[in-house]
Order: C-alpha cells, then sequence, then structure tokens
C-alpha cells in the first residue's frame, strides 16, 4: 500500500474550490513532483495534507510501517507526529532564535523529559538536552550549517534560511517530507546544489519526498512522477516525460491554442 | 563541573541579594516603611515574571494575572486563620497556589483558544468574574473582605518564595518546555508543524504562571493582613502587565527590574503629592518612547563580573523579543475567515 493516500480531496473556501476531487498516491521512497500554474492549489494542496486546513471532503491516509492512519482532519502537530515533515513556501523560521534553537525545538520533540526535570534541571535534564545539542549539531552538520549555530536565523543568508527549514523538518524524524517550494528564490548554481542536497537526503534518511516547484530543471531531474494541478484538479500524472509533453498541461501553462493556429 | 557552574550562576546572585538585606535590616538602614516597599517589590516580582513567561515568552497577551493572584491571596488569608502558626502560613501559601493553579487551568482551556486582543478581553473577563465571585462569598467576607489576617512573612520567608519562583521559571524557560513556549510566541503555524501541541503549551505556561501568581498572593495576604476584593481588580492586572511590558518582554531580569524602579519611582515621587500620578506616567510613556522594547528589550542581564571570575560565557542562546502585539500572519486565513 502507498505510503500517501489521497482520495477525493477537495477543499472550499467559501465559494472558491481550491482543490477538487485530488486523488493522489506516494509510494515510499519516491520523490514526487507537484507543479502546475500560479494559483493552481499546490500549497492548499500541502496545507490541507498538515492539517493547516481540514478537508472540505475527500480522505487522506498515511501507511507508515504496515499501519494506517487517517490524518485527513488532524491537527497540524498529529500529523507531524503521525510522520510528515514540511516547509514553507515563504520561510517560516523561528526568526529570533538562533539556528541551533531551531533545531533543537524539533528535535527535542523526540527526545522528551519531564516537567519536573524542566523545572530543577536536575534528573535526566542534563543527559537529554546533551543528546538534544549532539543530535540538533549533527544534523546542521549535515545540513552545511554547523559554523552558523550561533546565529540568528534571521541574519542567514537566503539560501542557509531554506537549507535551515529542511533541517528543522528533518529533524522530527518524518517518514514523509513535503517541500513547499524549496529552490524559490536560488540561482542557478544554489538549485543545483540543493537538488543534489535533496537526493542525498532521501537515501541518507530513507525519505519520502513530494515537492512543490516552479524551477522545471530541478523537478525534470530529480522527480521520478509528477502531479499537475489546475484550477484545483490533476490534470496529469507520470513521468517527468509524459507529462512534458502531455497536451492539457502545455495548455495549462501556455494558454489554449488558437483555432486557426 | 558543569552543572556546578549553572548552580553557582543564580545561587551566588541570590545569595548576595539575601545576604545584603539580612545585613542592612541588621544594621538598621531598612526601616519599616523601606521595609514594606520591600516586600511590595518582591511580591511584585513574584508577578511579573509569572506572567512575563505567558505575555512575555509565550506570547500570549493575558490581562487577567490580579485574578489568581486574588485566589491565592484568600486561600492563603482563610487557612493562616484557622490553623495556627507557620505551618498553617505555608499550607495556606502552597494551598492558595494549587488552587490558583487549578482555575488557570480550567479557564486557561477553553480561554487559550482565543488570540490577541481577544484573549485580552477573555481574561479580564475572568479576572472580574473571580472578583466579583470573592466579593459574594461568605468564606471570604464579602466586600468587606477579611483583616486581622496574621502575619507570618519576613524577610527570609519572602526571599525564599521570591527564589523558589526566579529558579523554578528561569529553570523552566531554559528547557525544552521553555524553548517550545518561545517557539509558540514566534510561529504558531511552523510550531504547530513540527509536532508541536500549541494549545497544551499555552494551557501549561498558563497554569504555571496562575500558581506563581497565587504564591504572590498569598505572600501579599500575609503580609499586609488586610484583603478587599477591590484591591484585586483590573488596574491590579494592569499594574503587573505595566511591568512585565516596560521591563521587557521576554526577560525576566527586566521584570525584576521593573518592578524595582517601578516602586523606588513611586516611593520617591510620595513627596509630590498632587503631581505623583501625572509624573509617574509621563515618565512612563517617556520609558517607552525611548525604549520601546522595554528596559532589558528581551535580553537578560549577563552576570559579566560573575561570568568571568567563573569562566564562563553568556549563553549566546539568549532569546529575543517579539513585538509587543503579534499580528497574524498574512498567508493562512484565521479561522473565522476559513469558515
Amino acid at each position: 500500500m502507498s505510503l500517501l493516500s489521497v482520495n477525493d480531496l477537495t477543499r472550499n473556501f467559501g465559494g472558491l474550490t481550491a482543490v477538487s476531487r485530488a486523488n493522489l498516491h506516494v509510494d515510499e521512497g519516491e520523490l514526487v513532483g507537484l507543479i502546475g500554474p500560479n494559483g493552481a492549489g499546490k500549497t492548499t494542496l500541502f496545507n490541507v495534507l498538515t492539517g493547516v486546513y481540514p478537508p472540505s471532503s475527500g480522505t487522506i491516509e498515511l501507511n507508515v510501517d504496515g499501519t494506517t492512519t487517517s490524518i485527513g482532519g488532524k491537527r497540524p502537530n498529529a500529523i507531524c507526529r503521525a510522520g510528515v515533515g514540511r516547509t514553507f513556501q515563504n520561510i517560516r523560521l523561528f526568526k529570533d532564535l538562533t539556528v541551533l534553537d531551531n533545531v533543537r525545538i524539533a528535535m527535542q520533540q523526540n527526545i522528551p523529559y519531564s516537567l519536573l526535570a524542566a523545572f530543577t534541571h536536575a534528573g535526566t535534564f542534563g543527559g537529554k538536552e546533551q543528546q538534544i545539542r549532539d543530535e540538533s549539531e549533527q544534523l546542521l552538520a549535515v545540513m552545511g550549517l554547523a559554523d552558523k549555530a550561533d546565529e540568528l536565523s534571521r541574519n542567514l543568508s537566503y539560501g542557509d534560511q531554506r537549507h535551515l527549514e529542511i533541517a528543522r523538518a528533518l529533524a522530527v524524524r518524518p517518514k514523509l517530507l513535503l517541500l513547499d517550494e524549496p529552490a524559490a528564490g536560488m540561482n542557478p548554481n544554489e538549485t543545483r546544489d540543493l537538488t543534489d542536497l535533496i537526493s542525498q537526503l532521501r537515501r541518507d534518511f530513507g525519505l519520502t519526498v513530494v515537492l512543490i516547484e516552479h524551477d522545471m530543471s530541478l523537478v525534470m531531474r530529480i522527480c521520478e512522477r509528477i502531479y499537475v494541478l489546475d484550477h484545483g484538479s490533476i490534470i496529469s500524472e507520470g513521468t517527468p516525460e509524459h507529462v512534458r509533453n502531455d497536451p492539457l498541461v502545455i495548455e495549462a501553462y501556455l494558454g489554449e491554442e488558437a483555432p486557426n493556429a | 563541573m558543569g552543572a556546578v557552574r549553572n548552580i553557582l550562576r543564580w545561587l551566588v546572585p541570590l545569595g548576595l541579594a539575601y545576604g545584603i538585606v539580612l545585613a542592612l535590616i541588621q544594621v538598621g538602614v531598612i526601616n519599616n516603611y523601606l521595609f514594606a516597599t520591600m516586600m511590595t517589590i518582591c511580591i511584585n516580582i513574584i508577578l511579573a515574571t509569572s506572567l512575563n513567561l505567558v505575555v512575555g515568552f509565550t506570547g500570549q497577551l493575558a490581562l487577567g494575572h490580579a485574578g489568581f493572584m486574588a485566589i491565592g491571596a484568600y486561600t492563603c488569608a482563610i487557612i493562616t486563620m484557622r490553623v495556627d502558626g507557620i505551618v498553617g502560613f505555608v499550607l495556606g501559601v502552597l494551598a492558595g497556589a494549587v488552587l490558583a493553579a487549578v482555575v488557570g487551568f480550567l479557564i486557561g482551556l477553553p480561554v487559550l483558544r482565543l488570540r490577541g486582543d481577544y484573549l485580552a478581553i477573555a481574561t479580564l473577563g475572568m479576572a472580574e468574574i473571580i472578583r466579583v465571585f470573592i466579593n459574594n462569598m461568605g468564606i471570604t467576607n464579602g466586600a468587606a473582605g477579611l483583616s486581622g489576617i496574621p502575619r507570618h512573612v519576613d524577610w527570609n520567608w519572602m526571599f525564599f518564595f521570591l527564589a523558589l519562583t526566579l529558579v523554578f521559571l528561569w529553570h523552566y524557560i531554559r528547557s525544552a518546555h521553555g524553548r517550545r513556549a518561545i517557539a509558540v510566541r514566534e510561529d504558531e503555524i511552523a510550531a504547530e508543524a513540527i509536532g508541536i501541541d500549541t494549545t497544551r503549551v499555552k494551557v501549561q505556561t498558563f497554569t504555571i504562571a496562575a500558581f506563581f501568581a497565587g504564591i504572590g498572593g498569598g505572600l501579599y495576604a500575609s503580609y499586609f493582613y488586610v484583603l478587599q476584593p477591590s484591591q484585586f481588580g483590573f488596574l491590579k492586572s494592569i499594574d503587573i502587565l505595566v511591568i512585565v511590558v516596560l521591563g521587557g518582554l521576554g526577560s525576566m531580569s527586566g521584570s525584576i527590574i521593573a518592578a524595582i524602579v517601578l516602586a523606588v519611582l513611586s516611593t520617591f515621587l510620595a513627596q509630590f503629592t498632587d503631581l505623583r500620578m501625572i509624573i509617574y506616567s509621563l515618565l512612563l510613556v517617556l520609558i517607552m518612547i525611548f525604549r520601546p522594547g522595554g528596559i532589558m528589550g528581551s535580553r537578560e542581564v549577563s552576570l559579566g563580573i560573575l561570568g568571568k571570575v567563573f569562566g564562563e560565557r553568556k549563553d549566546p542562546a539568549a532569546m529575543v523579543a517579539p513585538p509587543i502585539v503579534k499580528q497574524d500572519d498574512e498567508e493562512v486565513p484565521s479561522d473565522e475567515e476559513v469558515k
């Protein structure tokens, strides 16, 4: 069974249908792209998948290690704990906290200790805090941010902020990682590095990745399968090659061909 | 080694403060009037630092702190008037704190779903409800209030509870639990997305703050030995909030400094009877104009000298304060809009 199965998912805002009867499935270990013109509903779909909005109708199921949980309509924190990590289109870091703290806050979710230990800094406190710190620093090293651990995250370069957001998402040890335009605002070199990084992370962490992206060079290079969304509906699905040549997709991006052309 | 250093970090300044005041009392520099002012300062520090946990660190604008203080004060008063001696006093303060925490928890569950100014008004209303209850109950003697409450608070007891509050709150903030609260302040949506149950965090800090406000109230009752419901009105909550904002949202040491500065200021201004409140308010306005983030902003007093003695640098993870009232983000419509 697929890691993520979305069936007939619809999300309305008042009279506007942002996502309309979307069906998609993502198998374990896959790297799937989600593309579409501006306003197609990609981010809304992510927001419904991660619980920011409840679905208007339809189901979302997550199948981790043989157990299936229905995550549609659950709160974001519950969905995160079920195994879904994400980044945001317009970077949502804890801007006034250090790089290390950004990751620590996520990392500590897996390494809990009691309120009593927190009040006294005694008992398990020291060991757990050290563990949180060590694992966070390891992750920062993987993401190339080790030397910036003590900087405020608002002072990072744009590319580093994107990296930090991915690091924070990874810190919760997700099965499924949703990346919302990870290469937005990056130059071609940075985009290439990011592409490599995503492939590497996927191998090293055994991740399944779904990414929204406008940069076609990235999408076409690393995605194994692509869903194309337009006006809230999935209009095409398949390999990069298939999607690239699908007349419906070309029409969605470039408009309809003139009848007499 | 590190643990010892950490303990010294708060034990040394607290020990010094305790010793100096004790010495001054012995020498006779601190007379009764000064002593009363000092007790007010200590109680205000307890109230302000605990409120800062909610407003400054968790970013939730709660305005009902006087309500929890009242619960602590009346509980302590009622118990000390029935149970003799120091046992009754300690029992009273703790019972008051626990009761305040329970009420805080029950109020927090529904109310903390609100945000910003809605939360402010809801908490304000809750505090008023508590006051009206006290005003109409037999055991609290209604509007006439309680008097002749046995006075057990001396410098030792006051210092004990003050230190307890500060050490516990300080540790809490510098723990995974505290970081979680700060994450909620910084960005609720991002916090949820990394698995933080924001409602739980808010209720937790609110309950803790209510607990310590209850302690502050108990000490107030025991030192000032007269209680009336009117002492715990809206203005009292605002007074505490002023200390928090003036000291700096998200700065424990800021709350401590502001509590001292404001008390000294109003003591000093007592000589200008008519103009007192005008000058006081004017100074508040001036401080906020020239230091909009509060006296300390979000920083903590770094124990520079002590730090050097013990070979430790300031923790770079010192948290920075948010803007005073945080607006919801543009991208995601709030619940009302979605529906």
